[in-house]
């Protein structure tokens, strides 16, 4: 076998991992039942996948440049997916699209609980976790 | 901490935005794909044009880097990817149906907003959880964990949290980051860090000794 078939099986062994990554993101983001969990299968599995894709790409590069293309789209997926599962997630968790009954335990909604407590027992504004003072949490309550 | 940023001259504020500026070259030269005069040059000019136009406050780093650590932080920052993702795969298409998480609360040891969010950041891609809230006052991360059936899966996932961010301020964390951790595995009486003289230093003066 000579080396460029070695890294034609290469790439095809790299594309295929990816393939299956991406399909069992796909699948998860249909099957899991909230967007917080959605949004595991939306950044896990689908990083690796764009890593055995970008692996897959580079071995068959015929340059540095097209290698150093590759660089920043992955360090940018990877700064950029945990950003948006964060967002996606938390705006879910604040309008109650998540299932309660698959949390065995939920401390944030403590913490919340306990801020409305102890706002009320001092008749002041509760002190809530992550509080942005441009948005109204004055009925934040999962 | 904050004392030492009001004091601060010109220079060093140019020095602390160094690695800014240093990045975004980098980013410049690997988008053109080639390294020539004009490809740093124009690189330069557009990295300084974007910190002006684009100010950000700039980020309280601490002076210290460990590449060791560095290094064992990304190894393990890879092993961990390759497992979260097969596990989650997994879990996305498992047969027995979807599995139960929860939400917890993470006390980290830090108090800077660099590490914090590198932590964050590296926890989302890691070991099947996701931030959904963070308490900056508190230090204080939210994280959904995927998959907890019992309280021993919890506090798993809480002791990994941990981990991570002990690796990142072994990488870049403050005296004052390290003595936090060093406090806290004293308590728990488990061996503290190694220490350099330095460190030692400012610990043996924190704690008054």
């Amino acid at each position: 076998m000579s080396a460029a078939e070695l890294l034609d099986l290469g790439s095809v062994l790299f594309l295929f991992a990816a393939a299956l990554l991406s399909l069992a993101a796909g699948v998860g983001i249909v099957r899991f039942p909230d967007p917080l969990s959605r949004m595991h299968a939306a950044t896990k599995p689908q990083i690796l996948g764009l890593v055995c894709a970008l692996v897959a790409l580079g071995l068959q590069a015929e340059n540095g440049a097209t290698v150093a293309a590759l660089v920043p789209i992955l360090a940018f997926q990877m700064l950029t997916a945990p950003i948006s599962a964060h967002m996606v997630g938390r705006a879910g968790y604040r309008t109650r699209h998540l299932r309660r009954d698959l949390l065995i335990r939920d401390e944030l909604a403590d913490a919340i609980d306990k801020a409305h407590a102890d706002a009320a027992r001092h008749d002041t504004e509760p002190d809530l976790p992550g509080l942005v003072t441009d948005e109204d949490t004055s009925d934040w309550r999962p | 901490m904050s004392g030492r940023i009001t004091e601060i001259g010109r220079w060093q504020g140019f020095l602390l935005q160094l690695p800014l500026l240093v990045w975004l070259v980098v980013l410049w030269l690997l988008l053109w794909g080639h390294i020539t005069v004009i490809s740093v040059l124009t690189g330069v000019i557009v990295a300084l044009v974007v910190t002006r136009l684009f100010y950000l406050p700039p980020v309280d780093l601490s002076g210290r880097f460990s590449v060791y650590w560095g290094l064992a932080f990304a190894w393990h920052f890879a092993v961990d990817l390759v497992r979260a993702s097969v596990l989650v795969a997994w879990q996305a298409v498992d047969p027995r149906g979807v599995p139960v998480n929860s939400v917890l609360a993470v006390q980290l040891h830090t108090r800077s907003d660099l590490i914090m969010t590198l932590t964050a950041e590296a926890i989302s891609l890691v070991p099947g959880s996701l931030v959904v809230e963070v308490d900056r006052e508190r230090s204080l991360l939210y994280v959904h964990a995927l998959g907890t059936p019992d309280d021993a899966a919890i506090e798993r996932v809480r002791h990994s949290v941990l981990v991570v961010e002990e690796r990142i301020v072994r990488t870049l964390g403050s005296e004052h980051d390290v003595w936090m951790i060093n406090r806290e595995r004293r308590a728990a009486g488990r061996p503290p860090l190694r220490l350099s003289a330095r460190q030692r230093r400012y610990e043996d003066a924190r704690e008054g000794r």
